[in-house]
């Protein structure tokens, strides 16, 4: 008999409910500015929601998911900048315009990473191991110069979003409105997450990550499988990408570069690995240690990488395993 | 096009490779033997330089430097490898992404703190100043010529050490079977320290040798770092003979795709387009060569491991 409810489960409904309170709370203190700090919380666990399905249920080590949380903000960043300059995206062979609407914006967004992520994914999943994690690495790093290099969107000064991509009946420029947007699509995706988890697509994937040859032998191909896991996985961060360009109403090539990618590894690992709130529990650990320390003292950074060894050491569970003790499944 | 500066970019390509062979060889190395995969490895060629440029200002020798360089990177990668890296042998690659990515953080936080973020400039020797006349007509800095050949001495030095000495025998016989070379008497925690402050100190080298050409600074390591990853994988992980002829080519390829796909693309575009086209594919074309290698070869060219 399961208990009603596990260690974990409350863990993660209170961590929940103290995402959405946090900002209701700040404004009632007059302190606005947490809204966005709760705000840049929601979109980066959505990274790391995106990220730990790869890499948590899967067990691929993608190095390079950075490339997907940038290419989702550029799909942001340029469809506004089109639709704010009256200019057509293409004007041949049929025109495509533009849009300001984020209800246009995420699906393409999705769409685009989820390509771009079949690409990466069916060369990069041919290997494994350091492999992998090296020309995932490559390929982020790949689309990251080709950003800095073409000068059309920007270039290496990135790319400004002038007014917040609009959202039906919603004044996203009011920060209370974005957060509650935000937070909704992570709620969403966790639980996209848990379905995917507990589909027998899910458990073919935790199957593929344990034990490739009994996954082989039962007439399910572990790459086929993987790759599938990996473009959901990618489209997921690229929606993350989109609404944090929407948040800074800027996108950069930082938002691709390699630290990104191990940034959003590292609120995987601090929350803990395959576990459905670990990215939730890890982004905000992350930003509240970023806030705090930064504020203390700007190598905030030498810290992170302390707590980051100590975690990697010595806590392998992260945040939730140390709450909730370990993993019943290995 | 004239052929003497085809000649300097074709030796510039080179010499690039050069310095990349120097970092890849301690990454495939370090691969190798131990199986870890160090993203530090770039702050060890970060702090090579620091440790250069500090002790060549201090004393007005830049030898003095290139020795501290030398000395405080192997240091530096054996009192990492006795606190942290020994511990991850055992571990996943995940984990040691991981804690290899929190000490590039620890250390290029750790040096701005105590260098500052501005970056530091090393002279380059008097006895390397100056220039000497290429074939072609051009002149060529000496001290890049002199990056080659000290970089193509030290790949030889490294193919004696590992084929001809007893060190090098007991590294090779660690890359194929770590348990029975244990179990004959070889202190393989000493070895593995050994073979990481080897590859640590090669680091510190060529950031060394490099911080005189452009800026010692926090961060240098890892642009580096993230190119010789994709030489040792071109190459084959664990693979010295891999390591050389892909830093070769990633770097005459960079060079020459930087030098020559702006040129290739204005025989047909006009010139501020060919521009951005060529230098935006230049940046990406030795990620492009990798996928290719690849997707020809997953294992890479020369796979030292089954």
């Amino acid at each position: 008999m399961k208990p009603m409810m596990s260690r974990e489960s409350i863990f993660n409904a209170v961590l929940l409910l103290a995402l959405l309170a946090a900002p209701y709370i700040a404004l009632q203190m007059d302190e606005p500015f947490y809204v966005s700090l709760a705000t840049r919380v929601a979109i980066l666990a959505l990274a790391g929601v995106g990220l730990n399905i790869a890499l948590g249920f899967g067990g691929m080590v993608s190095f390079g998911h950075a490339a997907f949380f940038g290419v989702g903000g550029y799909v942001a960043g340029i469809l506004s900048q089109h639709a704010f300059n009256y200019e057509p995206l293409i004007s041949w062979p049929v025109t495509i315009e533009g849009t300001n609407q984020m209800l246009v914006i995420w699906p393409v967004a999705l769409v685009v990473c989820a390509l771009l992520a079949l690409a990466i994914g069916s060369i990069a999943l041919r290997t494994s191991g350091v492999y992998f994690i090296m020309i995932t690495l490559a390929f982020a790093q790949m689309i990251y110069y080709f950003a800095i290099s073409w000068p059309a969107y920007g270039g290496e000064d990135g790319l400004s979003i002038y007014v917040r991509n609009g959202f039906p009946g919603v004044n996203t420029m009011n920060p209370m409105s974005f957060f509650l947007i935000c937070y909704a699509v992570l709620i969403v995706c966790l639980v996209l997450s848990m379905l995917v988890r507990d589909s027998r697509f899910g458990a073919a994937l935790q199957v593929a990550r344990q034990n490739e040859v009994r996954l082989a032998s039962t007439g399910i191909a572990p790459f086929k499988i993987r790759l599938v896991a990996f473009v959901i996985s990618a489209a997921i961060t690229g929606l993350a990408g989109a609404l944090y360009a929407d948040l800074n109403r800027f996108v950069s090539p930082s938002s691709l570069s390699w630290h990104m990618s191990g940034e959003i590894m590292v609120f995987v690992i601090l929350g803990g690995v395959g576990r459905l709130f670990g990215p939730v529990a890890g982004a905000a650990l992350f930003i509240v240690f970023e806030f705090y320390l930064g504020g203390v003292t700007e190598h905030w950074q030498l810290f992170l990488g302390l707590v980051l060894l100590c975690v990697v050491l010595f806590a392998r569970g992260g945040l939730i395993g140390l709450v909730a003790g370990r993993a019943r499944h290995g | 096009m004239d052929l003497a500066l085809l000649t300097e970019q074709l030796l510039n390509g080179v010499q690039f490779g050069v310095m990349l062979f120097l970092m890849a060889a301690g990454l495939t190395l370090v691969f190798g033997v131990m199986g870890l995969i160090n993203l530090a490895h770039g702050s060890l060629y970060m702090i090579g330089a620091f440790f250069c440029a500090t002790v060549a200002t201090a004393t007005g020798s830049f030898w003095l430097g290139l020795i501290a360089s030398l000395a405080g990177a192997a240091a530096a990668g054996a009192i990492i490898e006795i606190a942290v890296i020994r511990r991850l042998y055992d571990r996943d690659h995940l984990d040691q992404v991981l804690a290899t990515f929190a000490l590039i953080l620890i250390f290029s936080e750790g040096t701005r703190w105590v260098f500052g973020s501005f970056p530091l400039y090393l002279d380059i020797p008097e006895v390397l100043q100056g220039a000497v006349a290429l074939p072609g007509g051009s002149q060529y800095p000496v001290y890049r010529l002199a990056i080659i050949i000290v970089g193509l001495a030290i790949a030889f030095g490294l193919y004696l050490l590992i084929s001809r000495t007893r060190l090098g025998m007991r590294i090779r016989a660690g890359e194929s079977d770590r348990e029975m070379i244990a179990a004959l008497g070889v202190d393989i925690r000493n070895l593995y320290t050994v073979v990481f402050a080897l590859g640590a100190a090669l680091a510190g080298f060529a950031g060394a040798m490099v911080g005189a050409l452009q800026s010692v600074q926090v961060g240098m390591g890892e642009p580096v770092l993230i190119l010789a990853f994709v030489v040792i994988v071109i190459g084959g992980i664990g693979s010295i003979k891999g390591a050389l002829i892909g830093s070769i080519l990633v770097g005459v390829v960079d060079t020459m795709g930087r030098f020559l796909l702006p040129e290739f693309f204005e025989l047909f575009m006009p010139p501020s387009q060919a521009n951005s086209v060529g230098s935006a594919l230049a940046s990406m074309a030795i990620y492009i060569l990798m996928a290719l290698i690849l997707a020809l070869r997953p294992q890479g060219l020369f796979a030292a491991r089954a």
